[in-house]
C-alpha cells in the first residue's frame, strides 16, 4: 500500500516522470505490442499496453468456414507450435462428432505435440537468454528447432503454419525419412539442449537477472487466468494434459515441474524441464507406436484416398460430399481444451447444424495472462521488464487472434 | 469428496431457490441458465463455497442469437474447480436493447480483458467494469463486429449466402 502511495505522489509531481513508448514494433517485445510506460528514472512506475495490432478476426472468420478449413486459422495463434493449436481444433470437432480414434493415431499426434513444444520452449528460452545478453545458445536451439520443423515438413509439407492432421487423424502415416530424422534427433538433442542449459542455468550473471525479475504469487496468477509454464512457474501444479487428458496422454508416465516464485528464472526453469518431460514422452510414444490406421472411419470428414475417388463409387462420393459441405454436422456446444505451449487453449465451439460454427471461441492463454503485466513489471527496472515480456512468452498471434 | 454435476446443481439451487432458469448438460458439461440479478452473487458464491471451491474462471465470452426476441444476447462463463477438476458453464440470457450485465472483474481480475473483449465484439456492456474501452479493434470503430447482422463477405455475392453453409431453415434436422 505505502509503495503506492509513494508512486502516486511522485506521479502529480511535474516533470518528474518521463513516458516512455516501448513498442508498437521494438526488437525486444519480440512481436507486435505497445507498452506506455511512465518511467521514473530506469523505475517503471505504470505500464499501460495497447494490443490487437496483428488482430484478424478469427471468431468472425470462423463463422464462415467449414470445419476443415479452420484448422489453417489455428495455425496462426501461437504460431510457434501450431501443431498443437491444429490437434486441439481437430478433437475439438471429433468431440462433437463422438469420433474415438485409434491409438496409433493418438500416439502420432502425441508425438507432434511433443515436438511442437519442445520447439516453443526451445525458442522461448533461447530468447530469454538473448535479452539476458547471451546470443550464444540461441543460434545454436535454433538449429535444433529446425530439425523439428523438417520433422513436421515431413508429416504435413510444411515447417511453420502446419495444418497438421486431419479431422478423424493424420492425413498421412509417418515417412521412412521421418523415422530417420526423428531417431536422429532423439539420438543427439539431449547432449546439446544440456549443454545450452549449462550455458545459462548456473551461469551468474544469468541468474542475477532473472531471479526476483517479473514475480508473481500463486493467488495472482490463478487469479489472473494464468495456466501453462507461467502458473506452474509460480507453484500451481495445474497441467490440462493431466487434469483431463486427451488423445491418450493417460498412457505416458511424466511429471509435472513447479517453481516456487514465479519470477523469470522459474519460467526459465519449468521450461527447461518441461523439454526434458516431453523427451521422455517421446520415448514412450515412440517405442510403443501401435500399428494399425493412423485415422478413424470417418468417411463425412475424412477424405477418402485419392486412387479410390478414381475408381470406386463410394469414394467419390464421400470425397464431394467433404469437399462440398454436404456432411450434417450434429447440433451442440462442446468446449475442449488442450496444454498449449502457453497453457490451457480452449475451444468453445456452438454448432447450431450448419456446416460452419454458429459461434466458435478461442481461450487464448496469451491474451488471458498479458493483463497480469503491467502489475507484474510495477517498479522493477526497465530492463527486467523486457526479460518478464520474454518469459512469458506473449505471442502476438495468440494475443491478438 | 468429487464433484458431479448433480452436487452442483443442488449446491446452487439450495443457494439460489429459483434463480436457475433451465439446466442442461450436452456433451456431459453441466450447463446452467440464470439471469443478470442473480449471476454476480452465484458466480461469487461458486468461488468462495468451501464445498466446490470453483476458484478459476477459464473464460467468458458471448454469442448473438438475433431471431431470439428478448434474448438475443448470451454470455457464456466456463469455470473450473481445479481442487475437484470439475468444469461447468453458466448462461446469461439479455435483450441486446438493454445490453448490460454485472461485470465479474471484482471476483476475477482475468475477466477485465475478457469482458473487454466481448464489448468490444457485441457492445455487451459490464456494470462496473473499471475500463471499458475497445481492445482488438481501433478505438473509433462504431460497430460491433461480430453480431449476426455484418456479414463476413460483400452483401452483393450469392455464391456465399447462408444456404451455402446448410442454414436454409432446415438445419439440425437428422439426415439420412
Amino acid at each position: 500500500m505505502q509503495v503506492q502511495s509513494y508512486f502516486s505522489s511522485l506521479d502529480s509531481l511535474d516533470g518528474e516522470l518521463s513516458t516512455l513508448n516501448l513498442g508498437p514494433t521494438h526488437p525486444a517485445t519480440h512481436g507486435i505490442f505497445q507498452n506506455v510506460l511512465k518511467m521514473d528514472g530506469e523505475k517503471i512506475v505504470s505500464a499501460q499496453p495497447t494490443i490487437g495490432y496483428i488482430h484478424r478476426a478469427f471468431e468472425k472468420i470462423a463463422e464462415r468456414r467449414p470445419y476443415n478449413q479452420i484448422t489453417p486459422l489455428t495455425d496462426r495463434l501461437n504460431y510457434c507450435s501450431s501443431p498443437i493449436n491444429n490437434m486441439g481444433w481437430h478433437m475439438t470437432v471429433e468431440k462433437l462428432i463422438q469420433c474415438e480414434l485409434p491409438k496409433r493415431a493418438d500416439y502420432m499426434r502425441v508425438i507432434v505435440m511433443e515436438l511442437a513444444r519442445i520447439a516453443d520452449h526451445l525458442v522461448c528460452n533461447a530468447v530469454i537468454g538473448v535479452d539476458t545478453g547471451a546470443l550464444t545458445g540461441f543460434t545454436y536451439m535454433f538449429q535444433e528447432r529446425e530439425r523439428i520443423y523438417d520433422m513436421f515438413e515431413e508429416v504435413c509439407g510444411s515447417r511453420l503454419t502446419t495444418n497438421i492432421g486431419r479431422i478423424g487423424g493424420m492425413e498421412r502415416d509417418f515417412t521412412p525419412r521421418f523415422h530417420k530424422l526423428f531417431r536422429d534427433f532423439m539420438a543427439t538433442f539431449p547432449a546439446r539442449f544440456e549443454e545450452f542449459n549449462n550455458l545459462l542455468e548456473r551461469n551468474r550473471i544469468f541468474m542475477d537477472r532473472t531471479i526476483g525479475a517479473g514475480p508473481i504469487t500463486a493467488e495472482k496468477a490463478l487469479a489472473y487466468g494464468f495456466t501453462g509454464p507461467n502458473l506452474r512457474a509460480a507453484g500451481v501444479d495445474y497441467d490440462v494434459r493431466v487434469m483431463s487428458p486427451y488423445s491418450s496422454y493417460s498412457d505416458f508416465e511424466f511429471d509435472i515441474p513447479v517453481g516456487k516464485d514465479g519470477d523469470t528464472y522459474d519460467r526459465f526453469m519449468v521450461r527447461q524441464e518441461e523439454i526434458r518431460q516431453s523427451m521422455r514422452i517421446l520415448r514412450q510414444a515412440y517405442e510403443n507406436l501401435p500399428e494399425g490406421a493412423y485415422h478413424a472411419e470417418v468417411p463425412d470428414f475424412y477424405l477418402p484416398e485419392k486412387p479410390d475417388v478414381y475408381t470406386k463409387m463410394e469414394a467419390l462420393i464421400y470425397h464431394f460430399k467433404v469437399v462440398m459441405q454436404e456432411t450434417p454436422i450434429p447440433v451442440g456446444e462442446v468446449y475442449h481444451c488442450v496444454e498449449a505451449g502457453n497453457g490451457e487453449l480452449g475451444f468453445y465451439l456452438i454448432s447450431d447444424g450448419g456446416r460452419s460454427p454458429y459461434r466458435l471461441h478461442f481461450r487464448r492463454p496469451c491474451f488471458i495472462y498479458y493483463q497480469a503485466y503491467p502489475e507484474m513489471v510495477r517498479g522493477s527496472m526497465l530492463s527486467d521488464a523486457i526479460l518478464t515480456m520474454s518469459s512469458m512468452n506473449v505471442i502476438a498471434g495468440e494475443l491478438d487472434a | 469428496m468429487n464433484l458431479n454435476n448433480d452436487i452442483v446443481l443442488a449446491a446452487i439451487e439450495r443457494r439460489f431457490p429459483g434463480a436457475i432458469a433451465s439446466h442442461s448438460t450436452p456433451y456431459g458439461m453441466l450447463t446452467l441458465e440464470t439471469t443478470r440479478e442473480h449471476i454476480q452473487d452465484m458466480l461469487h458464491f461458486v468461488k468462495e463455497d468451501p464445498e466446490l471451491q470453483v476458484g478459476f474462471l477459464t473464460t467468458l465470452n458471448a454469442v448473438h442469437y438475433p431471431n431470439d426476441v428478448g434474448r438475443e444476447l448470451c454470455i457464456v462463463y466456463h469455470l473450473h474447480s481445479m481442487v475437484h477438476n470439475f468444469r461447468f458453464r453458466i448462461k446469461v440470457f439479455f435483450p441486446i436493447a438493454d445490453p448490460v450485465i454485472p461485470s465479474a472483474t471484482s471476483i476475477w481480475p482475468t475477466a477485465n480483458w475478457m469482458e473487454r473483449q466481448e464489448y468490444d465484439f457485441f457492445g455487451v456492456q459490464f456494470a462496473g467494469h473499471p475500463d471499458l474501452r475497445r481492445i482488438l479493434n481501433v478505438d473509433d470503430l462504431d460497430v460491433f463486429p461480430l453480431r449476426k447482422e455484418y456479414r463476413m463477405e460483400d452483401g452483393t455475392r450469392t455464391d456465399k449466402d447462408d444456404r451455402f453453409f446448410g442454414r436454409d431453415g432446415h438445419e439440425g434436422r437428422e439426415f439420412d
